[in-house]
């Protein structure tokens, strides 16, 4: 047997092709994926005497202040839709994103210890943080069902439509939206801290540019001009549609929804390919 | 015999210092030289890794040039003093990190132990995180379950298993976190010095399990410790490294005696000018030996000496093992002591420990000292090892933990 023809099983190289993103690993450790989103679940409320009744109170509690001050102290418009319903769309996509951006990206800064120690492809990690939040926001989405149907049967004007069928495609939209920025920043966050700064305030921050308190009809009511910074956020794309979908009412067009798309494709794409490149020394600089 | 892993021109720098070259410019330079396909400018080839003295750029070499093969179904133990380079190249191996030049290929499945309990979360259970843990080392779940019942038994918490890992004694951690890891069917396995963890009857189940990975099922074991005694048991070759490079390989024999060549300045048989307290120093105290074999004598030279004029009312020599047990105590008190102590400040006490009976390894000698302005135990002022005694008619020794806890002189004849 010369040397040329030996085969190996693995080949540990100092750099790899840009575009070589090890899905096929990510595959094989699916089980460790599914054990990691378990417990992300448990842990979550181990010790408490509410336990997964947890996962309600947040986004009530934001409904309800929401609409006392957005509503009803400021005045702004919500489309004809009653406030808590109206509010409680736009929260929980938001949530989900916002959650899957910030741990996202501090993935390694958390996690330095595992990582440190044992190997696997690191772009588990990542994704079990959207699967485990993809579980809290499926919750919240229960409890916004029950307020639906509740205003539904007491006679407001609510009217779902066929535009629902989008929501699985909007909710991978949100997703990759997170998981793609997040992993941009945390491969930034890995040498300088710096970013993880402007994560930690600008993301609440962030919820103002999209169309989470306001409906985007306003905006083009009042701002005509300025409306295209809100449209230019890829997320007002997903809640207008999604509010169009569940509620009846909101600014949902092909092309923004293709916008948003598009741009997406290219973070998550961006973001994994980073991701990728990052995960191979930063145990050496995090 | 077939290669299980083959190494070629392994080199791994590392940073010294602050993170980034410092400056976001150099940053871009850095990044510019490399986009362009050129030598990173801040690297300087060449230097060796010798963490003693101040070297000339802020980039060491953890590890450099390295080649070597492993067979299959080898056991190598991987020693060198701390720093030599040994971590990081299990940490590239196991793909925590990966290299700055040079190749690895590797046959096989590679299950890495350079922690164990790595993962564990202590909200959950031991079952949960049974599962937990053996998926992170690479199980799929139907091979922790098929395999389940035997990782409770070997870590013997059975009793305990749907209790969260947080209310385990530390010691019941650490074996259930050992015994997942133990149970991982890969063809080669790398081991971080983890059995420097819990009580000695466990330690003795771990290597024994380690044994059988690498002699009973012929799979490759890489085994990083200081633990000489450990190394020998287990391994059938050896590789030394020394600031990052290879010192030697070979059998493990060889390897552990180039060892204690490289390792003579951590086995320190002299001190000189050591100050015990702010009055009391010792001016020199010094063995002859750094190595003995067990039974043979230690020659001692001490000399002490205090500020004032000062009664010693006792000084004793102790020897203690690695386990910091103490073995042994040699009294020094006398009549001259305390006369020759009563009317100098500086005193000299020479002799020899006889016959020490002790078992192969690592020992420790500490001072006790009583005298009008200290009582106080001194440990690990000098080190020395003990050897094996060499057996006759081809007989292997038993292992140390069958054979108590001193040696015996004895004679028989058979009839």
């Amino acid at each position: 047997m010369t040397e040329t023809d030996e085969y190996w099983d693995l080949e540990i190289k100092p750099k790899s092709s840009l575009f070589d993103l090890k899905l096929k690993d990510v595959w094989s450790y699916r089980d460790l994926l599914l054990l990691l989103v378990h417990r992300d679940f448990v842990s979550f409320y181990k010790q408490t005497i509410l336990g997964p009744v947890w996962f309600f109170v947040q986004p009530v509690i934001t409904i309800i202040v929401y609409n006392l001050i957005f509503s009803n102290l400021a005045g702004i418009k919500t489309d004809d839709i009653p406030g808590p319903v109206f509010y409680l769309a736009g929260t929980i996509i938001w949530n989900y994103f916002a959650e899957c951006l910030t741990k996202t990206s501090t993935v390694f800064k958390d996690n330095s210890a595992m990582l440190g120690k044992v190997y696997f492809p690191r772009l588990i990690m990542p994704l079990s943080i959207v699967f485990s939040n993809l579980i809290r926001f499926g919750v919240q989405l229960i409890l916004f069902v029950v307020l639906l149907l509740y205003y539904m049967l007491s006679g407001y004007h609510i009217a779902p439509n066929i535009y629902i069928a989008l929501f699985p495609f909007l909710i991978l939209m949100i997703a990759a939206l997170g998981l793609g920025l997040g992993m941009i920043i945390s491969a930034a966050t890995t040498k300088y801290r710096d970013l993880a700064f402007v994560v930690s305030f600008g993301v609440p921050l962030l919820m103002y540019t999209t169309t989470v308190i306001y409906p985007l009809s306003e905006v083009i009511k009042k701002y005509p001009a300025y409306s295209w910074l809100i449209k230019f956020n890829p997320l007002t794309a997903v809640i207008e549609t999604c509010r169009y979908g569940f509620l009846g009412k909101g600014a949902f067009s092909w092309d923004l929804l293709l916008y948003s798309s598009a741009v997406t494709i290219v973070i998550l794409f961006t973001g994994i390919v980073i991701f990728n490149k990052v995960e191979k020394t930063f145990v050496d600089t995090v | 015999m077939a290669k299980a892993i083959k190494v070629d021109n392994l080199s791994k720098a590392y940073q010294l210092g602050d993170f980034g070259t410092g400056t976001i410019s150099r940053d871009l330079e850095r990044y510019w030289a490399r986009l362009r396909g050129k030598e990173d400018p801040f690297l300087k080839i060449g230097e060796t890794n010798d963490r003693t003295t101040k070297g000339e750029s802020d980039v060491v070499w953890s590890l450099k040039d390295l080649n070597f093969e492993i067979e299959q179904g080898d056991a190598v133990g991987i020693i060198g003093r701390n720093g030599a380079g040994k971590s990081t190249l299990l940490k590239i191996l196991s793909r925590v990190t990966s290299p700055t030049t040079g190749t690895i290929k590797v046959k096989g499945r590679i299950a890495s132990l350079l922690e164990v309990g790595t993962g564990f979360h202590p909200e959950l259970t031991g079952r949960e995180n049974i599962y937990l843990n053996g998926a992170i080392l690479g199980m799929r779940k139907a091979e922790i379950k098929r395999k389940f019942d035997e990782i409770v038994d070997f870590s013997g918490v059975e009793r305990y298993i749907d209790t969260p890992v947080k209310r385990y004694s530390s010691g019941m951690y650490v074996r259930l976190a050992f015994a997942v890891a133990a149970h991982l069917e890969s063809e080669i396995l790398i081991v971080d010095e983890v059995l420097a963890v819990g009580d000695a009857e466990f330690q003795k189940k771990c290597l024994g399990k380690m044994g059988d990975v690498s002699k009973g099922e012929g799979r490759t074991v890489l085994f990083v410790s200081h633990n000489m005694e450990a190394v020998s048991n287990l391994c059938n070759t050896g590789l030394l490294l020394n600031n990052g490079e290879i010192a030697f390989s070979g059998t493990t024999y060889d390897t552990i005696a180039k060892y204690s060549v490289v390792a003579d300045e951590i086995f320190k048989s002299k001190i000189t000018d050591h100050a015990l307290s702010p009055d009391v120093k010792v001016d020199l105290f010094e063995i002859d030996k750094s190595e003995i074999i067990t039974g043979n004598d230690l020659a001692f030279n001490l000399t002490i000496s205090c500020t004032t004029n000062n009664n010693f009312q006792s000084v004793a020599i102790f020897i203690y093992d690695e386990y910091d047990q103490k073995v042994s105590f040699a009294d020094l008190r006398s009549n001259d002591l305390f006369a020759v102590s009563a009317i100098k400040n500086k005193i000299n006490i020479s002799g020899s420990l006889l016959h020490l009976p002790y078992l192969p390894g690592k020992y420790k000698i500490g001072l006790h000292v009583q005298s009008n302005l200290l009582l106080k135990d001194f440990f690990g002022l000098l080190h020395f090892e003990v050897l094996q005694k060499p057996m006759t008619d081809d007989i292997l020794p038993y292992p140390l933990h069958v054979r108590g806890r001193t040696e015996i002189d004895y004679n028989f004849t058979i009839k």
